[in-house]
C-alpha cells in the first residue's frame, strides 16, 4: 500500500499550502430517503463540521434529494491505490466458485 | 522535445484504452498533463460563467412583478450559485484548488462566458435568459453528462437536472408577456431580438475555426462539434418561438428539406470577438462586481475560520 490520500483529491492539491481563511475540504454523502444507504454526493469547503452539514443541506438537498446527510473531512479517507489496483483486487479475480452460475445443476431442479 | 519515460508509455495506454471503452478516466488515474490542463481550463470557465451569471438576472430580483416571479427567480439564481460550486470542486479534484482558480477569475486571467457581458434591460430579459441562455446551455451540457471525466460528468448530470426548470420558467414568463398588453409582447419581442444572436455565440466559434475541438472530441471531453450544436438548439428554438408567439430575429431563417435543418443567417463574430476581447457593455462591472462581492465577504470567512479555530472543529 502506498500512503493514503483523500479520494477524490488529486496528490497535488493535497500538497498545496493551505493559506489563511482556507477551508478544508469535506466529502457530502445523502440518504435520499429511508432503506437506502448513504450515497457520496459530492464534496464542498467548509470551517467546521457543522458549518459543512448546513452548506451540504443548501448545495446538495435543495429539492429534498435526502432524508440524511454525512459531512466527512476528505482528508479522512483512505483510499486504495489505482497504481496497485490490479495487484489490489487480484485474489478475488481467480475465484470463481464465489458465484452461483459457478455451479452446474441438472435441468428440472428448481428453487435453488 | 522531452524524452517519454516507459511507465508513461505503459500509463497512457491505458488511459487511452479506457477512453476508448467508453469508461470514465477517474481523479486519481494516471492521465496526460494536457488532457488535465485542457480540463481544469474548461470546467473553471464554465464555474465561472455560473457565478458571474448570477448577476445578470439578480439585477432583476428586487423589481419582480410579483412574489411567485421573485421566488422562482432567486431559486434559479441560488441553482447558478450551486452550479458553480459543483464545477469547481470537480476541477479541485485535478489538483488545482478553488482560491486559487477564484484569483484567476478576478485577475482576468480565466474566462467567463461572454453571453453574460450583456446588460439585462428589461424584466422580459430574465425571460429570455431562461428560454435562450439556460436553453443553449443545456444544449451544451448534456453531451457533457457523459464526458470522459467522471467528477466533470457528475457535476453536468445534477446540473442538467436543475438546467430545465431554469428553461421553463423563462419560456413561461416570456409567454405571459407575449399573451399581454401590446406593450408587455413588444417588451418581450425586444428582449428575444437581443438575446438570440449572442445565445447562437455560445457554442464557439465555427467548427474551422475552433482551435481545442479535435483534441477535446478524441479525449471524449466534447461529444459534438460547436456547429453541430447550434443546429440543434436553432431546430429546438424556432417552434418554441412560434408557439410563444415571437419571432427570431433572423430574416434567413428558413426550413431546408434536403438538410431537414433549419438554415440561418450569418453571426457576426466580430461582436463575438469584441466582447470577448473585454468590449462588451458589461465586461468591466460585472468583473468588478465580482471582485468586491469576494472582497466584501472577507470578513465573514475570516470570522468563520476564527470560530472553527475556537472550537476546535476544523480538521486543520
Ligand atoms: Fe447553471
Ligand atoms: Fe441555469
Amino acid at each position: 500500500m502506498t500512503t493514503p490520500r483523500p479520494a477524490e483529491t488529486a496528490a497535488t492539491a493535497a500538497a498545496a499550502a493551505p493559506r489563511p481563511g482556507d477551508w478544508p475540504l469535506w466529502e457530502v454523502f445523502v440518504r435520499s430517503r429511508r432503506g437506502l444507504s448513504h450515497t457520496h454526493a459530492g464534496s464542498l469547503h467548509a470551517p467546521d463540521a457543522e458549518m459543512a452539514l448546513r452548506n451540504a443541506r443548501d448545495l446538495y438537498t435543495r429539492r429534498s434529494e435526502g432524508v440524511s446527510l454525512w459531512v466527512v473531512p476528505s482528508a479522512q479517507i483512505t483510499a486504495s491505490s489505482p497504481d496497485e489496483k490490479d495487484a489490489f483486487f487480484e485474489p478475488a479475480g481467480d475465484k470463481p466458485y464465489r458465484h452461483p452460475t459457478f455451479y452446474e445443476i441438472p435441468d428440472g431442479v428448481h428453487h435453488l | 522535445m522531452t524524452t517519454i519515460a516507459p511507465e508513461d508509455t505503459a500509463r497512457e495506454a491505458v488511459f487511452d484504452a479506457t477512453v476508448a471503452a467508453d469508461e470514465r478516466i477517474e481523479p486519481r488515474d494516471w492521465m496526460p498533463d494536457a488532457y488535465r490542463s485542457t480540463l481544469v481550463r474548461q470546467i473553471a470557465q464554465h464555474a465561472h460563467s455560473e457565478i458571474i451569471g448570477m448577476q445578470p438576472e439578480a439585477n432583476w430580483i428586487t423589481r419582480a412583478p410579483s412574489l411567485r416571479r421573485k421566488a422562482i427567480l432567486m431559486a434559479k439564481v441560488q441553482d447558478e450559485a450551486g452550479h458553480g460550486l459543483y464545477l469547481y470542486s470537480a476541477a479541485e479534484t485535478l489538483g488545482t484548488s478553488r482560491d486559487e482558480l477564484l484569483d484567476k477569475l478576478h485577475s482576468g486571467r480565466q474566462k467567463y462566458s461572454s453571453i453574460f457581458n450583456y446588460p439585462t434591460l428589461t424584466w422580459a430579459d430574465v425571460g429570455a435568459i431562461g428560454w435562450l441562455v439556460d436553453g443553449a446551455a443545456i444544449t451544451n451540457q448534456v453531451p457533457l453528462c457523459r464526458c470522459s471525466y467522471g467528477p466533470y460528468a457528475r457535476a453536468m448530470v445534477r446540473v442538467c437536472k436543475e438546467e430545465s426548470f431554469h428553461q421553463r420558467q423563462g419560456y413561461e414568463l416570456l409567454l405571459a408577456l407575449s399573451r399581454g398588453t401590446e406593450a408587455q409582447h413588444a417588451m418581450a419581442q425586444d428582449a428575444v431580438n437581443r438575446w438570440w444572436w449572442p445565445s447562437l455565440m455560445m457554442f464557439g466559434p465555427p467548427d474551422d475555426e475552433s482551435s481545442h475541438s479535435a483534441q477535446s472530441m478524441a479525449w471524449k471531453i466534447k461529444r459534438h462539434s460547436n456547429d453541430e450544436l447550434r443546429q440543434r438548439f436553432v431546430d429546438i428554438c424556432v417552434p418554441q418561438a412560434e408557439a410563444l408567439g415571437l419571432s427570431l430575429p433572423d430574416p434567413d431563417l428558413t426550413w431546408n428539406d434536403e438538410r431537414g435543418h433549419w438554415d440561418f443567417g450569418p453571426i457576426d463574430w466580430t461582436e463575438f470577438r469584441e466582447v470577448l476581447k473585454g468590449n462588451g457593455p458589461c465586461n468591466a462591472q460585472r468583473i468588478n462586481r465580482r471582485r468586491q462581492a469576494h472582497e466584501e465577504g472577507a470578513w465573514v470567512r475570516e470570522a468563520a475560520a476564527a470560530h472553527a479555530a475556537k472550537h476546535g472543529k476544523a480538521t486543520r
